[in-house]
C-alpha cells in the first residue's frame, strides 16, 4: 500500500472511516507501545478517538496515532534472514566478556 | 490479507508447521500463514464476542437513566462504556484477519452473526444491574481469563486488556447485590427475584455441553479455546455458590449440592430447549436488541457521512493550496 | 441580555410557566443563602446535561463516538456530584449530593433551560454541547480564581475536563456544518432552535450580585462578549450562520423550566423515590 501521507487519508473506498494505529506512553520517559486502533477521518479526529478509547483510565501521558497503511511491517518470510543472524552474536552481549574476580563495579 | 507468495511446501506441510507452532505455545500473528479454517473460526468467534459486548450495552444501558445514586450512575455509565471499548478492541483484532468492522456490523444487523444469548433477556429492576455484573461479568471473566492465552496474538492481547479493565465490573455488580441484601425487605426481594431470573441464563452463556458443541474440538486443537464449555461452566458455579451464600441469596436450583470427591458443586438440568430458542432468535428481546442497534446505525449514517465528506474537503483544500 | 428582562421572558417562555410560577416564584427558605443557590445552578447544569448525554450510551453513531459521549457524561455527572456536594454542605441541612439530585422537584432545580432539552439527533446534541462548553470553559476559568476556596478547586478540576469537551464538540460542529448538505441543514436547524436558550447563560441577577459581594466574581458582560467571539469563530469555520433576531427564553435559574425537565426527573428519580431512606 501507499506510504505517502496523502494516501493515509482516513477514508476507505466503501466510505468506512480509515484505520489508525494507536500508541500510548504509560509514563514520562517510557516507550510508546501499541495499544490498539481506532477508526477516524483525519489526524485530529484519530487523536481524539484514541484519547477517548485508550486513555480513559489515565493509562497514558502521550499518544501517537499513525494511519495503519503507513506502517511497513517485516514479512513472516523475512523472519529467518532478518532475525536469525542476530541470534549467534554472543559478543554483542555483556555476558560474553569475563571480568576478573573481585571487581564489582560492573 | 496478504497471502504467502513463496509457497515452497504444500498445504499439508504448512499445516503441520502451523500446528507445531501452536503445540509449542507460540502465538500466531496477523501476517503469519494460517489455515483458512483457523482464520474463519477466529473471525466467527471474535466477531461473536465483539457483538456480544456491543449488544450487551443495551440491557444495562436501559437503567443508566434510573440509577438511584450519582455514584451508581457513574459506575454504570463507565461499565457500559467499557463494553463499547471492549467491542471496539475485539473488532480491531478481527480486522487484522482481513475483515472490516463495517462488514462485521452488517453481519450482526442482518442476523448472520450471533451474540451471547444472555443479552436477549430483559432487565426489569435495578437489582438486575447488580446480578448482571455478578453473574454475567463473572461468567465472562472465567471465559476471558482463558482466552487471554488463546493462540492468536491480537485476540489474546485484546483479552489481556479487557480482563484488566473488567476487574471492576464484577465487583461493582456484587457490591450492588451485597448492598441490596443488607437493605430493606423490598430491596432484598428485588435482589432474589433478579437472581431467580438470571441464574439459569447465565449458566447457558458457556454454550451447549461439549458433546453438543459443533466447533469445540477444532477450537481446542488450535488453542483458540483452551477449556471446554462444561469445564468453564463448572468453574463458574464453584466460584459463585459461596458468593451467594455470603450475601444470603438462594440460587434457584434444588439439585445444587457439593460433591466432596470431585470438589465440584453439582447442579440440575439446564433447559437447552430454551437456549436454542433464544440463540435462534426467539428470546424475549432478540428483536428489540437488533432493532436498537439498527436504529443507532441508521441514525448515525448521516453523521458518519458528514465526517467523511468534511475530511475529503479538507484534503482537497490542502492539495489545492 | 439585560438581567431585568428575565422575569418577563420567563413568563413568556413556556406554557408550563403559567402554572408553576406560584410554586417557584419565590425561593423557598431552604435555598436562602445566595451561595447555595449559585452552586446549585452550577451543579444542576452539569447533572442535567450529563444525564442527557448518558442517554446516548449504547446508541451513538459509531463506537468511538459512543465512548466519547459517555466520557463527557461521566465528567459532567462527576462535576455535578462535587458541586451538589458543596451546595449541600453550604446549606448545612444534612442534604448530600444524592438528596439534592433525587429528592428535589423540577421547580427546585436551578439549571439553565438549554441543558434540559431532549437530546434530539446527534447534531442537536453536539450543537448544544458546543454552546454550553464555550460558556462552561469561560465561567469555570473565572471561578477557578474566585475567593471561595472549595468552589475554586472544583472549578479548576472541572475546567480541565470542559476544555477537552470544547475541543471535541467544536470539531464536530465544524465537521457537521461543513460536511454534507444534510448535515449542514440539520445542525443549522439545531442551532436555530437552541439559540433562544443561550441568553439565559449570561443573565445577571441578584444571586450573581450577592455572590460577587462574597468574592465570587464573574463579569457576565465580558463572559458574553468572549462567548460571542468564540462561538462565531467556530460557526464561521463550520460555514454555519449565527441566528439573529431571536427573543430569548429564560427561567431555569428560578425553577421555571420547560416541560421536558419533569419527564426527565420522573425517570431519573424513579428508583430512588420508590424506596425512600434506602441505601444503594
Amino acid at each position: 500500500m501507499a506510504t505517502d501521507a496523502t494516501a493515509a487519508n482516513g477514508i476507505d473506498t466503501d466510505g468506512q472511516w480509515g484505520l489508525w494505529e494507536v500508541f500510548t506512553q504509560a509514563g514520562k520517559g517510557a516507550p510508546h507501545e501499541h495499544a490498539g486502533s481506532v477508526h477516524a477521518t483525519d489526524a485530529e479526529h484519530a487523536m481524539q478517538n484514541a484519547r477517548d478509547v485508550y486513555a480513559r483510565r489515565g493509562e497514558a501521558v502521550s499518544l501517537w496515532v499513525v494511519p495503519a497503511e503507513a506502517i511497513i511491517a517485516s514479512a513472516p518470510s523475512d523472519a529467518g534472514p532478518f532475525f536469525d543472524p542476530g541470534n549467534d552474536k554472543a559478543y554483542r552481549h555483556p555476558q560474553f566478556y569475563k571480568v576478573p574476580r573481585g571487581v564489582r563495579v560492573f | 490479507m496478504e497471502q504467502p507468495t513463496t509457497v515452497t511446501a504444500d498445504e499439508s506441510a504448512l499445516v503441520a508447521a502451523f500446528e507445531a507452532r501452536i503445540a509449542a505455545g507460540e502465538s500466531i500473528e496477523p501476517k503469519d500463514w494460517m489455515p483458512e479454517r483457523y482464520r474463519r473460526q477466529l473471525i466467527r468467534m471474535m466477531s461473536q464476542h465483539a457483538h456480544s459486548e456491543i449488544v450487551g450495552m443495551l440491557p444495562e444501558g436501559n437503567w443508566i437513566t434510573r440509577a438511584p445514586s450519582l455514584r451508581r450512575k457513574m459506575s454504570l455509565i463507565a461499565k457500559v462504556q467499557d463494553e463499547a471499548g471492549h467491542g471496539l478492541y475485539i473488532y480491531c483484532g478481527t480486522e487484522t484477519l482481513g475483515v472490516d468492522r463495517h462488514e462485521l456490523v452488517a453481519q450482526l444487523l442482518d442476523g448472520r452473526a450471533k451474540y451471547s444469548s444472555i443479552f436477549n433477556y430483559p432487565t426489569l429492576s435495578w437489582a438486575d444491574m447488580g446480578v448482571i455484573g455478578w453473574f454475567v461479568d463473572g461468567a465472562a471473566i472465567v471465559n476471558q481469563t482463558i482466552l487471554a492465552k488463546a493462540s492468536y496474538g491480537p485476540y489474546a492481547r485484546a483479552m489481556v486488556r479487557i480482563c484488566k479493565e473488567e476487574n471492576f465490573h464484577k465487583r461493582q455488580g456484587y457490591e450492588i447485590c451485597a448492598t441490596l441484601a443488607n437493605g430493606t425487605p423490598a430491596q432484598r426481594e428485588m435482589l432474589q427475584e433478579a437472581v431467580n431470573r438470571f441464574w439459569w441464563p447465565s449458566l447457558m452463556m458457556f454454550g451447549p455441553s461439549d458433546t453438543d458443541s459443533p466447533n469445540s474440538a477444532e477450537l481446542l486443537k488450535w488453542r483458540v479455546k483452551r477449556k471446554t464449555n462444561d469445564e468453564l461452566r463448572q468453574r463458574f458455579i464453584n466460584l459463585t455458590v459461596p458468593q451467594a451464600a455470603a450475601i444470603g441469596v438462594t440460587l434457584p436450583d434444588p439439585d445444587l449440592r457439593f460433591n466432596a470427591e470431585t470438589n465440584n458443586w453439582e447442579f440440575g438440568e439446564i433447559d437447552w430447549a430454551e437456549f436454542f430458542q433464544v440463540i435462534g432468535g426467539n428470546g424475549p428481546c432478540n428483536k428489540e436488541r437488533i432493532a436498537a442497534r439498527q436504529k443507532a446505525h441508521d441514525d448515525g449514517a448521516w453523521v458518519r457521512e458528514a465526517a467523511t465528506a468534511h475530511a475529503g474537503k479538507q484534503r482537497r483544500d490542502v492539495q489545492a493550496a | 441580555m439585560a438581567g431585568h428582562d428575565d422575569e418577563e421572558a420567563g413568563v413568556a417562555a413556556g406554557s408550563a410557566s403559567a402554572v408553576t410560577i406560584n410554586v417557584a416564584g419565590t425561593r423557598g427558605p431552604s435555598f436562602g443563602a445566595p451561595l447555595v443557590e449559585y452552586v446549585l445552578r452550577l451543579g444542576d447544569d452539569r447533572l442535567v446535561l450529563g444525564h442527557r448525554l448518558s442517554e446516548w450510551t449504547g446508541h451513538g453513531p459509531i463506537l468511538e463516538e459512543d465512548i466519547a459521549l459517555s466520557n463527557m457524561a461521566l465528567d459532567l455527572v462527576g462535576q455535578a456530584n462535587m458541586f451538589l456536594g458543596l451546595a449541600g454542605e453550604l446549606e448545612g441541612k444534612g442534604r448530600d449530593a444524592d438528596a439534592l439530585a433525587f429528592f428535589r422537584e423540577g421547580v427546585q432545580y436551578r439549571n439553565a433551560l438549554i441543558v434540559e432539552l431532549p437530546r434530539g439527533d446527534f447534531g442537536f446534541t453536539m450543537a448544544r454541547q458546543f454552546l454550553f462548553d464555550v460558556y462552561s470553559v469561560l465561567l469555570l476559568d473565572a471561578l477557578a480564581s474566585c475567593a471561595h476556596e472549595q468552589l475554586a478547586a472544583i472549578a479548576a478540576k472541572s475546567l480541565k475536563e470542559c476544555k477537552y469537551h470544547l475541543r471535541h464538540s467544536s470539531e464536530w460542529v465544524v465537521r457537521l456544518g461543513d460536511g454534507t448538505e444534510e448535515s449542514h441543514a440539520r445542525v443549522q436547524q439545531s442551532l436555530n432552535e437552541l439559540w433562544r436558550y443561550t441568553g439565559e447563560l449570561f443573565a445577571h441577577d441578584e444571586i450573581d450580585a450577592a455572590v460577587a459581594a462574597l468574592g465570587v466574581t464573574v463579569d457576565a458582560g465580558a463572559l458574553q462578549s468572549r462567548w460571542d467571539n468564540m462561538v462565531q469563530d467556530v460557526l464561521q469555520r463550520a460555514t454555519l450562520s449565527v441566528p439573529t433576531d431571536v427573543v430569548m427564553t429564560m427561567g431555569g435559574r428560578r425553577g421555571r423550566h420547560t416541560e421536558h425537565l419533569g419527564h426527565m426527573l420522573a425517570v431519573m428519580q424513579s428508583v430512588a423515590r420508590a424506596h425512600p431512606g434506602a441505601t444503594w
